[in-house]
């Protein structure tokens, strides 16, 4: 495990596929750059992959300081043995004092092997990071300037906030939608490392990719800025063709829903919002027949407003509501419908 | 430095005539899909002791697979979990399912384990077990972390196949899994020694044998120590435990201002009214 190295950059995992960047590279890099400026050190963005290079401006432009390239033919796909070797190498030759990686698939695969195999801490699914101090009640220290992880932990029943403070670095995954980019400024411009990759010329690497098949996404939660959704009160898959005219009504809101809504097969598991699901802060949220256990409230909590509509006044989610009522959503939403039909609304 | 790189444990190369040896790691963890109604107290918190303890939902899925391969090449599958006595009871389940052989790695001193101490007591126990393969789910319902899967894969020298939602062993005797990225799905092949993480997409665990689960109604497993696993108790517990936890909240349920509207036209006209007012409809 690396030592604790104050002067160490902040990294972040600028996970590409194909030559294109997610959202995540950036609000990784906009969460970066807060912690790197608190500790006055540079933000350094890891970008692996196979001719990626052209890639790099933009993560400059995103707040990135330094692009630390890994380009390598045998990048080109996600793999967990090449991807991991190269990156331990690089955190034990540079000391990073904090390592982000996004929650994704490729994040959750690739953050956990390199703290395993650096023997150091991880967090996953981070909501939140902040530099803070920490003292310890056994050893009795107190440790400065140390990187506070705050994540939902029991179905997101609690909050937790995790520190490690003597193994470094800090690695954590951070949950994707959450953390805030930064605009896009051309004019800031990232100094490009070009790191040695010659370690994978003659590496047996165990998988070989076969196929890879390209899901259309059905619905874009996390950039919506009206979303209606539905639980397990909604009752049937048909019941969600109500949702679907509020939203039209709404001017094409987006369709999403619950765990319970989701395992009962009325949407498909990518519409499913909360904790395991998509956490999402749009406009406005109208929760249908969601009863508001935890785990779904710690993914929506932060929309702006938010409408509840379900017969049990005693539902935990109109605890979290601004507007409520208590009522059948399919009498309810053909209502509100009508309402925000008509050309004199709300006059 | 960085410790050493483990040397891959290839132990049963010729696994065409016998057969091929799973360990399928599994969790019992509190069912925090419970927590609605009951489980909440007035002031929004949670109590615990209203939840049941459950099979973790993942691990029925990397259980089946284990079955599922054991079908069409044979050969073993045994179960190995870490916890209190009382998680005797999914083991008991697995074995009313069709495992073969059960495990419990239970130790006072693996209190406060964190996923990197943890997956490095699960690797010693899985280890002693010399499997071809290891199936995990891909990750529990209590911590939601999919760390510990990975972790054993890279303390075991195993490839990793993450998020699997299908498994099978071609004719080389390569594991062929289709996997979530994401963005879509990937199929890859990959040589053993492999651990899979297995996802709820996966096949769900078949029903319990009612033979078998009269056989196994009173099963004990074998029980494992740390001493047993020949773990480092440096790595084990709070001392193998990078992570601390500084601070624990409660998740309280609170909303601001709160105004409520009634269920007919004239409702459902005031409320959209004051989202025209409060301009979160433009």
């Amino acid at each position: 495990m690396a030592h604790v190295n104050k002067n160490g950059e902040v990294w972040v995992f600028a996970e590409q596929e194909d030559g294109s960047f997610g959202n995540i590279p950036f609000e990784l890099l906009g969460k970066g750059r807060e912690l790197a400026d608190k500790l006055g050190v540079k933000l350094g963005a890891v970008l692996m992959g196979s001719g990626v290079e052209p890639l790099a401006a933009e993560l400059g432009a995103r707040g990135a300081d330094r692009v630390h390239l890994f380009d390598h033919p045998r990048l080109a796909r996600y793999q967990t043995a090449s991807y991991s070797r190269l990156l331990a190498d690089a955190i034990l030759a540079d000391e990073p004092q904090i390592c982000l990686f996004g929650a994704t698939p490729t994040g959750r695969d690739l953050a956990p092997t390199v703290a395993s195999s650096l023997r150091c801490g991880l967090t996953a699914d981070c909501t939140d990071l902040q530099i803070g101090s920490y003292d310890d009640p056994v050893a009795k220290e107190t440790y400065e300037g140390v990187l506070h992880q705050i994540r939902p932990a029991f179905g997101g029943n609690i909050i937790a906030t995790i520190v490690n403070p003597r193994d470094w670095p800090q690695m954590a995954t951070v949950r994707e939608g959450v953390m805030k980019p930064l605009a896009s400024d051309p004019s800031r411009k990232a100094e490009i490392v070009r790191r040695d990759t010659s370690a994978l010329d003659a590496m047996e690497l165990p998988t070989e990719v076969l196929d890879v098949v390209r899901k259309v996404k059905t619905v874009d939660l996390a950039g919506a800025r009206i979303i209606v959704a539905g639980g397990a009160g909604v009752g049937s898959k048909e019941n969600f063709g109500l949702l679907r005219e509020l939203a039209d009504a709404l001017g094409g809101a987006a369709v999403g829903g619950s765990r319970a809504a989701c395992d009962l097969g009325y949407l498909p598991s990518d519409c499913q919002i909360g904790q395991t699901g998509t956490t999402v802060r749009p406009a406005l949220y109208v929760a249908c027949g969601i009863s508001g256990a935890v785990q779904h409230v710690a993914g929506m909590r932060d929309s702006a407003k938010i409408i509840a509509i379900n017969t049990d006044p005693s539902a935990p989610i109109f605890s979290v509501a601004h507007y409520g009522i208590v009522g059948d959503l399919r009498k309810v939403i053909p209502m509100l419908v009508a309402s925000l039909r008509e050309p004199q609304r709300g006059r | 430095m960085r410790p050493a790189p483990p040397a891959v444990r290839n132990y049963n190369m010729d696994t065409t005539k016998r057969g091929l040896r799973s360990v399928v790691c599994v969790k019992q963890v509190p069912d925090t899909k419970q927590v609605t109604g009951d489980a909440m107290r007035p002031d929004g918190t949670i109590n615990r002791a209203a939840l049941p303890a459950i099979f973790n939902p993942e691990d029925r899925n990397a259980l089946e697979a284990a079955l599922s391969v054991r079908d069409a090449c044979g050969g073993t599958v045994a179960v190995v979990t870490m916890g209190l006595p009382a998680a005797s009871a999914i083991l008991r389940e697995a074995l009313a399912c069709g495992a073969d052989e059960v495990y419990l790695v239970t130790d006072r001193r693996a209190a406060a384990s964190d996923t990197l101490a943890t997956s490095y007591i699960l690797s010693q126990a899985v280890a002693k077990l010399r499997p071809d393969l290891v199936f995990c789910g891909r990750q529990a319902i209590d911590g939601d972390t999919a760390q510990v899967g990975p972790q054993i894969a890279e303390k075991l020298g195993f490839a990793l196949v993450a998020y699997a939602s299908e498994v099978s062993i071609d004719e080389h005797g390569l594991a062929v899994a289709r996997r979530d990225v994401g963005s879509g799905v990937e199929t890859t092949r990959t040589r053993l020694p492999a651990l899979l993480t297995v996802s709820s997409a996966a096949a769900p665990l078949r029903p319990r044998n009612a033979k078998l689960l009269m056989k196994y109604k009173n099963a004990e497993p074998t029980v494992w120590s740390l001493d047993d696993i020949g773990a480092d108790l440096s790595r084990c517990g709070k001392a193998g435990s990078p992570t601390n936890v500084s601070r624990v909240q409660s998740v309280v349920l609170a909303g601001g201002d709160y105004r409520a509207f009634s269920a007919d036209e004239e409702g459902a006209k005031a409320l959209v009214a004051e989202l025209v007012a409060s301009h979160t409809l433009g």
